[in-house]
């Protein structure tokens, strides 16, 4: 890291912090869309797993351009964010981690949905005949059993997070020290001239961090399956 | 007392179950594969609702659609044993067992030290699910619903999994329940073998509805139960005491009603009480004097009733004073004897074919 521009650092060090902050952030809604998605039947299920998944199909601009409708500071969510908590998500690294959050939330529901859809529902039944209530079986039995989902889950969304470029740069540009993260640093780097050897050190990050991510997930997976006898 | 009076419907599936099993007993669900018995088992756990009826254990009332009562499967107390086993794959054994003892409703009736010598638990403690066999898999399976400390215990055919020799594995535990702790249970089989071993009462099921139940013995003659468990392994089960052991033929006298049948088995002793089946296909049926035959058993009695049975073959039952047995004879050797009901008749039974898997102490 010491042959890294002061500025490239700053860039990698934000990615790094958006990233997790966008990981924290879609945490719960995805362990709860994870859950209602694989354990329960209801109206428009359909519906609502197809909104999950589109900003798989979505063009990464087309979600930015959504947030800013809908999280800019005239937006109906942004504004009420901005007068209730004074919170300003357009041009912000705060913004920067929720767009990321929201491209790589099907990323993490899969994960999840997949790890509790091959937990016994059996499992819960035997927690139940225990005595244990409804919280109680999500929590001792349900909860550690979807564990390895969830944290290949966290590990996936985190690497793919580290990469977010449209919808971050659209929905927070690309403001040095805020919301220039890797991706967009490497961009423009690419856009000035001489860059070239900027560009190659940030595009080696970017293959060296998703690399380790995607290693460290199936590493973590191995673990707990030997650990669960599978 | 455990009362069960439910009907559900599930597409095409109808059940229709009464019965009601003194407590403390063991009740045993016998019937047929897909039969409906763990459909019955599971509504008694609260894990199904019935769309109509009641079932009350002990004066508590579990859910009765009469008046909308409603106890939750979490709250009822009752102990399940899965065909599965079900053991948490994330906790080692001893977790498993200890899940089910913070749930337990307080004061308990049985602790941790008593139930993992009980099962003899103690070596399995700190291993996990993966690491154990299936006998051992239900053995932790059946202490962690006792740690729950139920009223009831419900198990859903646990050695249906398991092979001859495991199954012999498991089955003394339970008897060990049954006899040590007196627990109420509801055993769903449809191996005979294993009901004749511990159930007191049978409920005989038969596509969805409850057919038949009362005490074993009087199960063992109901027609409905050759449907069930097919022609060979049709034989009336009858209680009897040890009146001595012939200690140079390896044989016991046992008395069956007025009679006496000598069953080769280890470890019988003057005195106890034996319940054993004799199978209908063992039993020769003779009208005169009985010379000349290797057989040892010959109760004499006389034929109660005569029924049609598998093509070509007649199920007689004898009365032997107090106890009844089954016989099984062709169509043909019944005429030739001009079998009918009253007839004296001596039944021959050998010896060797009342075995260990057909006989239980009492």
């Amino acid at each position: 890291m010491i042959w890294l521009h002061p500025s490239e650092r700053t860039a990698l060090w934000l990615s790094l912090e958006v990233s997790v902050r966008s990981v924290l952030m879609s945490l719960p809604f995805a362990v709860l869309m994870a859950w209602l998605l694989a354990r329960r039947r209801f109206l428009g299920r359909t519906l609502l797993d197809a909104l999950v998944h589109l900003p798989l199909v979505l063009p990464p601009v087309a979600v930015g351009y959504l947030l800013l409708i809908v999280f800019g500071n005239r937006g109906l969510i942004g504004a009420w964010l901005h007068r209730v908590f004074g919170l300003t998500l357009i041009f912000t690294r705060n913004g920067a981690a929720l767009a990321t959050a929201v491209m790589t939330f099907p990323v993490m529901v899969r994960a999840m949905r997949i790890s509790l859809e091959n937990v016994d529902h059996g499992l819960e039944d035997a927690a139940r005949m225990l005595g244990a209530g409804p919280l109680d079986r999500f929590a001792t039995v349900t909860l550690p059993l979807m564990l390895p989902g969830i944290l290949a889950g966290m590990i996936m969304a985190f690497s793919a997070g580290l990469g977010e470029f449209g919808a971050v740069i659209t929905f927070v540009s690309n403001i040095p020290g805020e919301t220039r993260t890797l991706p967009l640093a490497l961009y423009t780097a690419l856009q000035s001239p001489g860059g070239d050897a900027a560009a190659a050190r940030l595009a080696t990050i970017s293959i060296v961090l998703g690399l380790s991510g995607l290693l460290l997930a199936e590493w973590f997976a191995r673990r707990v399956r030997r650990m669960l006898g599978r | 007392m455990l009362r069960v009076h439910v009907a559900l419907r599930r597409g095409a599936f109808a059940l229709r179950a009464h019965f009601d099993q003194p407590t403390p007993g063991v009740a045993a669900l016998f019937g047929r594969s897909g039969c409906g018995k763990s459909t019955l088992i599971n509504l008694i756990a609260g894990l199904l609702r019935p769309d109509e009826g009641f079932v009350s254990l002990d004066d508590r009332v579990l859910v009765d659609t009469r008046d909308g009562t409603w106890i939750a499967p979490e709250a009822r107390r009752i102990g399940y044993v899965f065909q599965d086993a079900r053991l948490f794959p994330h906790l080692r054994v001893a977790a498993n067992l200890r899940y089910a003892a913070r749930r337990a409703a307080e004061p308990g009736y049985v602790g941790f030290d008593e139930v993992t010598a009980l099962l003899a638990l103690e070596p399995l403690l700190g291993r996990r699910a993966h690491q154990l066999s299936g006998g051992e898999k239900q053995r932790v399976a059946i202490g962690r619903a006792l740690l729950g400390q139920p009223r009831l215990l419900l198990l859903d055919e646990p050695l249906a999994s398991l092979d001859a020799a495991r199954r012999d594995e498991v089955l003394p535990y339970l008897e060990r329940l049954r006899d040590h702790l007196r627990i109420p249970m509801v055993y769903v089989s449809h191996q005979f073998e294993e009901v004749l071993r511990l159930a007191t009462h049978v409920v005989l099921i038969e596509s969805g509805e409850t057919i038949a139940e009362g005490e074993i013995g009087a199960m063992s003659l109901r027609p409905e139960l050759r449907r069930i468990v097919g022609p060979e392994a049709v034989g009336a089960v009858v209680d009897g005491e040890v009146l001595r052991v012939e200690t140079d033929g390896g044989l016991a006298a046992v008395a069956v009603g007025k009679g006496e049948l000598r069953v080769s088995a280890a470890g019988l002793a003057a005195g106890m009480r034996l319940r054993v089946q004799i199978l209908a296909r063992d039993v020769i049926v003779a009208t005169g004097e009985i010379s000349g035959l290797s057989v040892r058993n010959a109760l004499r009695g006389t034929i109660s009733s005569i029924a049609t049975d598998v093509a070509d073959a007649r199920l007689i039952t004898i009365e032997v004073g107090g106890a009844q047995i089954l016989a099984r004879v062709t169509t043909d050797a019944a005429r030739d004897l001009t079998l009918a009901v009253g007839m004296p008749v001596a039944a021959l039974v050998k010896s060797v074919s009342i075995s260990a898997d057909r006989l239980r102490r009492l």
